[in-house]
């Protein structure tokens, strides 16, 4: 076959006119991310539950700290899930309306969940990146101050501290953020030892860009697949931390709450027959935590760089 | 006369190297993986250094563009001695000398587009000039070295090795350096894709007056290009010539034996040509033999090798061999 080389070179000359859209690592990451089925049903599982925190007070016919006196002490008779009196959820042996109360405790709790992530995701990933570039005596001082605070028990601590200073939700947030960089910062530390020696570092290093820009520019945008992985399978411990020390008695304070107290609650009124009390507040907690961990688990393999 | 564009004087490297075991005081054992190294590189030169591999030659190429601590001096035309340069003063250098890796896919970053690659030099060297100006010059560079400017805004990973490798060489000259270094730039491609990679190379330092130190463990990659030649054995210098000399008249039995290993287009001399076959292993950097590295394995060596083997030097001053008992490969050849 002879090919016209006339026509090829007026071919080549029109696709060279228009600049080609490249494919980045990220566009075929959420291609293998949307191709996974069970990471998606996480996904609808997680945007279920951020609406039913952002928008079910709307639904809500009671607000969380109201009394319905009508069923104030006979929660067990009158308080059952019923659509006529408003309480889709049922109610407490107070008279308090379960539907509001997990609508609150489910804001409060993926509060703390991401919160603690996101701070673990900010201090974690530069107090690791920068332990792991730099290296050496720096690198020494900063992971054995980690070591240091990781060998702290730290719920033991964080139960002393809301002790000490009274149970407040600032206190909570506070406790779980000071604890959760430190793993955080030690992945990072050890996937940038690994990207610190790769060419394209030393290639960078050889023109001259000054470190810092090398982590801003190279080793932290390499990272993002680890730290969003790590961050997104964090929210859950997160949650599941708040939950314990709820459940302990130290959580939220009244009548704001979480679903961890509510499980506390439900499950110590259980032997009333209030089962409506352990199941809904406990429904929304296991989905939170499959959903968080099916999109964590999804966003694993999408970034996995085995595949590449 | 004027300077060369850079010169080289007794560079040493060495690494320390800890075993596990030790206790934190031991004195760590050192490995001398550069061991004293000169040479000039006149303007519009190019030098090729050969060796096997872990001979040391990567480590030189890094220890003169400073990203490891060296001894020696190395000498910029202008007289500076690169070695004593602060990290700030050395930045102005960097422009000047600009590398080329081994690995073309790993030394480009996959979250950059290949237009941010190319333009990294640009943005740390010349960080005035705005974001058309640097575009314009990224495209101008790409089509210089045969990649379609459209392909800016691609990834690394779409493009094949001997692409990759010119994504490489268009990084290294958007800043119209004046010295190149490659280090095996075509040792991880395809036969076929060398020789392209190769004469873009070439014709890259005739339109530029590119100077170039050129790096491979291959002599037959750099016949072509090489106006001289360093062959390293041990981070020691066995023998420099220039290009023709050295293959026509090998001096150390180092390079007549690595010289007998590439293989010669003509069938006739290939047949009848006897391959000088090194015996034993190469030896561990951390020990290197006393005396003449080379003695171990060399067909030629004596009880005399076992002291440093001295320079002989032809007429001209440009044929150095470092051994006891230089002279023509015929002997061995037979
Ligand atoms: N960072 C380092 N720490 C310790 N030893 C090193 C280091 N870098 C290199 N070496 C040692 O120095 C010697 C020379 O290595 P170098 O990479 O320069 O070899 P090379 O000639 O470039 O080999 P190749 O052809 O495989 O690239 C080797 O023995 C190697 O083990
Ligand atoms: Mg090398």
């Amino acid at each position: 076959m002879v090919i016209d080389s006339q026509k090829m070179q007026s071919l080549a000359a029109a696709t060279a006119r228009e600049d080609i859209a490249g494919r980045s690592l990220w566009a075929d990451a959420r291609r293998r991310f949307l191709r996974n089925k069970a990471a998606l049903f996480g996904l609808l599982l997680l945007v279920f539950v951020v609406f039913f925190a952002l928008f079910g007070n709307s639904l809500a016919r009671w607000s969380n700290d109201e009394i319905d006196f009508a069923v104030m002490g006979q929660a067990a008779e009158l308080g059952g899930p019923s659509l006529e009196t408003g309480h889709y959820f049922g109610t407490d042996d107070l008279g308090r309306d379960l539907f509001a109360r997990t609508v609150q405790g489910t804001q409060i709790s993926l509060a703390v969940g991401i919160i603690g992530s996101a701070i673990a995701v900010v201090v974690g990933t530069l107090w690791g990146a920068t332990a792991g570039y730099f290296g050496g005596r720096i690198d020494n001082l900063m992971m054995r101050t980690v070591d240091i605070l990781l060998a702290i028990p730290y719920m033991f601590v964080l139960i002393l501290l809301l002790v000490m200073y009274g149970r407040s939700i600032t206190m909570l947030f506070a406790g779980v953020g000071l604890i959760s960089w430190l793993e955080m910062s030690r992945i990072v530390r050890g996937q940038t030892l690994s990207l610190k020696n790769r060419d394209y570092i030393e290639a960078a290093r050889a023109i001259g860009v000054p470190a810092r820009t090398i982590i801003r520019r190279h080793i932290l945008p390499n990272l993002i697949g680890v730290v969003t992985v790590f961050a997104t399978l964090l929210v859950p411990n997160m949650i599941l931390t708040e939950s314990f020390i709820s459940f302990l008695g130290l959580g939220v304070q009244e009548p704001m709450t979480s679903l961890g107290a509510l499980i506390s609650e439900g499950s110590g009124t259980i032997a009333y027959g209030t089962l409506w009390q352990l199941a809904f507040p406990l429904l929304f907690f296991v989905t939170t935590l499959f959903g968080f961990f099916f999109v964590g688990d999804g966003l694993r393999d999408a970034l996995d760089p085995k595949d590449r | 006369m004027t300077r060369p564009l850079l010169e080289a004087r007794d560079v040493r490297v060495s690494f320390e190297i800890r075993h596990p075991s030790d206790l934190p005081w031991t004195p760590p054992a050192l490995l001398h993986a550069v061991n004293g190294i000169s040479f000039r590189l006149e303007r519009g030169q190019t030098l090729g250094i050969v060796g096997e591999s872990g001979c040391g030659k990567s480590t030189l190429a890094r220890a003169l563009i400073r990203m490891l601590p060296a001894t020696g001096s190395v000498i910029w035309e202008d007289g500076t001695d690169l070695f004593t340069l602060s990290p700030r003063q050395m930045l102005r250098y960097r422009a000047e000398m600009q590398v080329i890796f081994q690995d073309p896919l790993a030394s480009l970053d996959p979250r950059m587009t290949v237009g941010e690659i190319i333009a990294e030099p640009l943005r740390t060297h010349r960080p005035r000039m705005g974001a058309t100006e640097r575009r314009e010059k990224v495209r101008a560079v790409m089509e210089r070295v045969g990649l379609l400017p459209n392909q800016i805004n691609r990834y690394p990973h779409e493009f094949s090795g001997g692409q990759c490798q010119r994504i490489g060489i268009a990084r290294a000259l958007v800043v119209e350096p004046k010295l190149l270094i490659c280090d095996e730039p075509v040792s991880a491609l395809d036969v076929s894709i060398q020789a392209q990679v190769i004469g873009l190379l070439e014709e890259l330092r005739r339109d530029l007056g590119l100077t170039i130190l050129f790096i491979a463990h291959d002599l037959s990659v750099v016949k072509h290009l090489s106006d001289e030649v360093m062959v390293l054995y041990l981070g020691r210098m066995m023998e420099k010539a220039p290009s023709s000399a050295l293959f026509s008249d090998p001096r150390h039995p180092y390079t007549q034996a690595l010289l007998s290993a590439v293989p010669i287009p003509d069938p006739q001399i290939e047949r009848t040509k006897r391959v000088i076959a090194l015996d034993g292993e190469l030896p561990s950097p951390m020990h290197p033999p006393s005396g003449c590295v080379f003695r171990t394995r060399c067909p030629r060596a004596t009880g005399l090798c076992a002291s440093p083997p001295p320079e002989e030097c032809t007429s001209d001053a440009r044929h150095h061999t470092l051994c006891h008992f230089p002279g023509p490969a015929a002997e061995l050849i037979g």
